[in-house]
């Protein structure tokens, strides 16, 4: 294959993926884009591999096809509640495969470059590495943290901005040393070593709610680990489609920071309170009474509304409470109750990660909203339940202008006539401060594990409307 | 509904006195971690004997409510108190005594006998001193009262009751506060009454509130005005609107607006600023030029609607006069007023009160009994406000007199002959600082916008200097690749904020996948010698990158495969 063919097919190949990403804006379209993705990638894929420079076909095959075997495997096998766990443990085989790239490539120099070229050159591997290796140890602590084998809590080392600064340093001093000595290896991997520290002590000190941050952030970064290799190899394709994974994650990353509304640097700093210097305010403590309910009178009150909205949270996932959850839904729908569900783009562990939970309960993606789009719906709502979710919710965030969540916006959900609250305990949530929520006069409060109460709340349903089946 | 709610309250009480209980009681497992507050009440006193709940016949004339239920009586009973009802206490609201006794209450036989034997004595209407009854000199001495007293409006009576060294406490007394809502009994006999009201309108007019359209002609839907939008007024609001009529509302606490435009009716609003919010939920007196714009809409109005539900009251004074003569002699002939304050002395001048008479072809119904007209319901929902009031007191377990508590001082108006009426003032939080608490501008600090803006500048200077710097140095190859690669963020830019935020988790996973395109660095490694680092490092490389790219596109396949309409 001409390198001009093998030009052409990495055009379609960046067209394909751009087309992939584009298919993405509606859920009609989605399949498709996904299948443009697939295609580019073979012919990316193809095309390389009948390129002049391929020519050892034994370790190719031999390092593809198990795999793919592999991939496809777990691509089957994992649930959907372990999605974050699944694409953060991707990301770091992106990080790590830029981290070999690159090494591979400075094993193997090219001797046609000579004087600023070959400088900027051995920069490219150098910075391809860096983010590779950050990418790598950070999403396996992403990883740790979302499969719960790390625990949640943010780990802040003392002085740790100033070792994460000392390693940046460290890390440009070493790249002088490695431009300007004959034998770079030595720097190059005390540089991985050291770029692989940062990576775990950035997300070491991050706490579990923020990851959705985190985990788009290091999506980014994989973007940006293959662009880098791209530009080592001088390869469009791998500098275009790091590019566009690069953005996807950044963009992603700053939706779910303003949905928080902290800003990217004071989430990476680590967790709630203490990088930003405001102190929680958990002296505050709301007036009023906590009404405790039932799933008797919850279900008495579903039955007899006529609009509901329900706003899942991570608690949800956590309870497996989506399929049941579903089933409620089914019987109220039949029954006309105009019933849809109100996402906040923070609930979850991963973007959109309700929205998946919810698709796999086959709950129809057109009656779940977004905060947006449904905020305005709470005031003419009879019955909102909210499930697991706690600091989306709080009406602190809008009422007390001190509280360290003030201005984060949040789903308006007591100004619908009844808010049914299911709650574990009355135990604050991921931001460390007290709902005035679960005080409000039209507050129910069912506590208790959230599957074991769904599961009730529908067998009250089925036996309150005799009429319906639910199958 | 009622029954539902009862059942959660029964558990509830029997957790409270859990521990009062002898082991064998079947403990009642808590629905929540939220533990009442069992550590205020006092400690159990075994010596004390059960205290005597007794529930008297009303006496007032046309009275037909009644201060407990079976239902309720059974709840209190619950709650460690013998209940004794006078026979035939509760016929006139539908409750036979065979109920009672059911219940598990003793019946008693004449007046003398409950008040003699009673410790707290239940009732509705304020104790009356008639020629052949004489309830203040009934009451025992040392026992207690709970009823309507309006202290206020019955300084006689409250004097009365004070040489008869007892204790009353007012159910008209208890402070309008959330944590009161449950033992409001105002509340609730408002709500009747709102609803009443509306009945008896449409019983008095002679069309249909709802508009049709039927084989024998249109029909026009009535149209309702309902001034004064307190608990009643809502009621009322609620009710004709339910009937179909086309509903308006005026208050002059402009607070209220979002509830009547929850009810689904019109809020009439005057050119005119002034918030008639006063102390405690309650409307003030407002200034001569809004009385004035207020009787011109309701002048304009009069001539209109056909239904006119007035339910305007300031506290302590005579009801304001809201619908003079002339309006009423605009209104057309057919029209109905409900003038729901005739017992303060009405809304409307023509009222008379108690009465339902014609005047120049307009009904004025000026009924005073509209909650003892339901007074089944209104008996039940009663009941259930002294149910909660004695809970609150301890019960019958623990009933004590607790000065610290908000509520149950303010309901207190007589202790043990002394007059502590009325309470000694606390912070009475009105709606409206609640109502617009949410207009509070949340507004970012000024200091960080500017730093932002500062550090804003400082990127794209340096963004411009490394600019330069490269334009100067870099070598062209590198020059374009930097073109394809800048170009390439903005494309994804452009493309990534039309991703719908539903597919963010199938967006993350594809462009896990397509990263995997890193293996084409791997590829254009591995064909050196097939020992050498480059090669083993570019093989392990392909792998994982391969893993990433087959996984990633097929969990996005599964994913997608999922969301369905």
């Amino acid at each position: 294959m001409t390198n001009n063919l093998l030009t052409i097919a990495y055009i379609t190949a960046s067209a394909l993926f751009i087309l992939s990403l584009g298919g993405l804006s509606d859920q009609e379209t989605a399949r498709r884009g996904n299948g443009f993705g697939i295609a580019g990638m073979l012919i990316a894929f193809g095309a390389t591999a009948f390129s002049s420079q391929v020519s050892n076909y034994g370790v190719l095959i031999g390092g593809i096809l198990p795999a793919v075997l592999i991939g496809a495997i777990v691509a089957s096998r994992v649930a959907m509640t372990a999605m974050p766990e699944l694409v953060a443990i991707l990301h770091s085989f992106v990080g790590l495969a830029a981290v070999l790239v690159g090494f591979a490539n400075f094993l193997n120099p090219d001797a046609n470059l000579s004087g600023v070229e070959a400088n900027i050159h051995e920069i490219e591997i150098f910075v391809g590495i860096f983010i590779g290796a950050v990418t790598f140890t950070g999403s396996i602590i992403a990883f740790g943290k979302l499969r719960g084998v790390i625990g949640g809590k943010p780990l802040l080392l003392p002085g740790r901005h100033v070792l994460n600064l000392g390693i940046l340093v460290g890390a440009i001093a070493l790249g002088w040393q490695f431009t300007q000595s004959q034998d770079g290896l030595f720097p190059l991997m005390i540089m991985s070593g050291i770029a692989g520290l940062l990576g775990i002590n950035l997300v070491m000190a991050i706490g579990g709610a923020d990851m959705p941050v985190v985990v788009s952030m290091l999506n980014s970064y994989s973007g940006w680990a293959a662009a880098a290799a791209g530009f080592m190899l001088s390869n469009d394709l791998l500098i275009i489609t790091g590019a566009l994974v690069g953005s996807s994650g950044a963009i992603l990353s700053y939706i779910m920071c303003n949905a928080m509304n902290r800003s990217f640097i004071s989430v990476i700093l680590g967790g709630f309170g203490t990088g930003s210097g405001i102190s929680p305010a958990s002296d505050r403590q709301p007036v009023g009474e906590v009404t405790p309910t039932t799933v008797e009178d919850a279900a008495e009150l579903l039955t007899t509304a006529k609009r509901i909205i329900i706003v899942p949270g991570y608690g949800m996932a956590v309870a497996q409470a989506q399929h049941s959850l579903a089933e409620i839904v089914k019987v109220l729908r039949q029954k006309k109750t105009d019933v849809r569900f109100g996402i906040h783009p923070v609930a979850g562990r991963l973007p959109g990660h309700m929205n998946v939970l919810l698709a796999e309960a086959k709950v129809p993606y057109d009656i779940v909203l977004e905060m947006e789009e449904i905020n305005d719906d709470f005031p003419e709502t009879d019955v909102v339940i909210v499930i697991g979710a706690n600091d989306t919710v709080n009406p602190a965030a809008i009422e007390d202008p001190s509280c360290s969540i003030a201005g984060m916006p949040v789903l308006e959900v007591w100004k619908a006539t009844t808010v049914i609250v299911m709650k574990r305990s009355m135990a604050s949530g991921y931001a460390g401060v007290e709902n005035p929520l679960f005080y409000k006069e039209n507050t129910r409060m069912l506590f208790g594990d959230a599957k074991k109460n769904v599961d009730n709340l529908l067998v009250q349903i089925n036996a309150q409307t005799p009429t319906l089946v639910a199958r | 509904m009622t029954a539902r709610v009862e059942s959660k309250i029964e558990s509830s009480v029997e957790l409270t006195n859990a521990h009062d209980k002898p082991l064998t009681q079947p403990q009642v497992t808590p629905p929540n971690e939220v533990t009442t507050d069992e550590s205020s009440a006092g400690s159990p006193n075994e010596n004390r004997a059960v205290l005597k709940v007794g529930v008297p016949r009303e006496t007032f004339p046309g009275e037909n409510r009644v201060a407990a239920t079976p239902d309720t009586a059974k709840r209190l009973l619950k709650l460690g108190f013998e209940v004794l009802i006078e026979s035939g206490a509760g016929v006139r609201a539908s409750f036979d005594d065979s109920l009672y006794e059911q219940a598990g209450c003793r019946l008693v036989t004449g007046a003398e006998h409950l008040w003699a034997e009673a410790d707290i004595i239940l009732k509705v209407r304020a104790p009356i001193t008639h020629d052949d009854i004489d309830e203040v000199n009934l009451l025992r001495e040392g026992s207690t009262l709970i009823s309507f007293i309006w202290p206020a409006q019955n300084a006689d009576l409250l004097q009365q009751l004070a040489g008869r060294q007892v204790t009353v406490l007012a159910m008209d007394s208890v402070p309008r506060i959330s944590r009161a809502q449950k033992l409001d009994a105002l509340s609730s006999m408002a709500n009747i009454a709102g609803y009443r009201a509306v009945i008896e309108a449409a019983n008095n007019f002679g069309r249909f509130f709802t508009g049709q359209i039927t084989a024998a002609g249109k029909v026009p839907p009535a149209k309702v005005l309902v001034i004064g939008a307190g608990v009643a007024g809502l009621a009322a609001i609620g009710t004709a609107g339910g009937l179909g009529a086309i509903v308006r509302a005026f208050d002059t606490r402009l607070a209220v607006k979002e509830q009547v435009e929850s009810l689904g009716a019109e809020f009439l609003e005057l050119d005119f600023v002034e918030d008639g919010s006063g102390q405690g939920g309650y409307a003030k007196v407002m200034s001569d030029e809004f009385i004035q714009a207020e009787m011109e809409l309701f002048a304009q109005q009069a001539k209109d609607v056909d239904i006119i539900i007035t339910t305007a009251l300031i506290p302590g004074r005579p009801a304001p006069r809201l619908i003079t003569r002339e309006m009423v002699e605009s209104m057309r002939p057919g029209s109905v007023i409900v003038d729901m304050a005739a017992e303060q002395g009405g809304n409307c001048e023509v009222t008379q009160p108690g009465e339902i008479y014609t005047y120049q072809g307009v009904r004025i119904i000026g009924l005073t009994d509209l909650p003892s007209r339901m007074a089944a319901q209104s008996s039940q929902l009663y009941g259930t406000n002294l149910f909660h009031l004695l809970d609150d007191m301890g019960g019958g377990k623990n009933y004590r007199i607790d000065y610290d508590d908000e509520v149950i001082r303010g309901a207190l108006i007589l202790h043990e002959g002394k007059i502590t009426w009325p309470p000694p003032s606390t912070v009475n939080p009105s709606p409206q600082p609640v109502v617009t608490a949410p207009d509070l501008p949340v507004t970012p600090s000024p200091g960080s916008t500017r730093g932002e803006i500062n550090l804003s500048g400082l990127w794209i200077l340096v963004a411009g200097l490394s600019l330069v710097g490269l334009g100067y140095a870099a070598p062209p190859s590198f020059l374009s690749h930097l073109t394809v690669f800048v170009l390439a963020v903005f494309v994804g830019w452009q493309v990534i904020w039309n991703v719908k935020p539903a597919l963010h988790t199938p967006l993350m996973s594809v462009t896990n996948a397509i990263s995997g395109i890193i293996i084409i660095g791997g590829m254009l490694q591995i064909s050196q010698p097939q020992t050498s680092a480059t090669t083993i490092l570019g093989a392990i490389a392909i792998f994982i990158g391969t893993i990433n790219i087959a996984g990633g596109f097929l969990v996005t396949q599964r994913m997608l495969k999922m969301f369905q309409r």
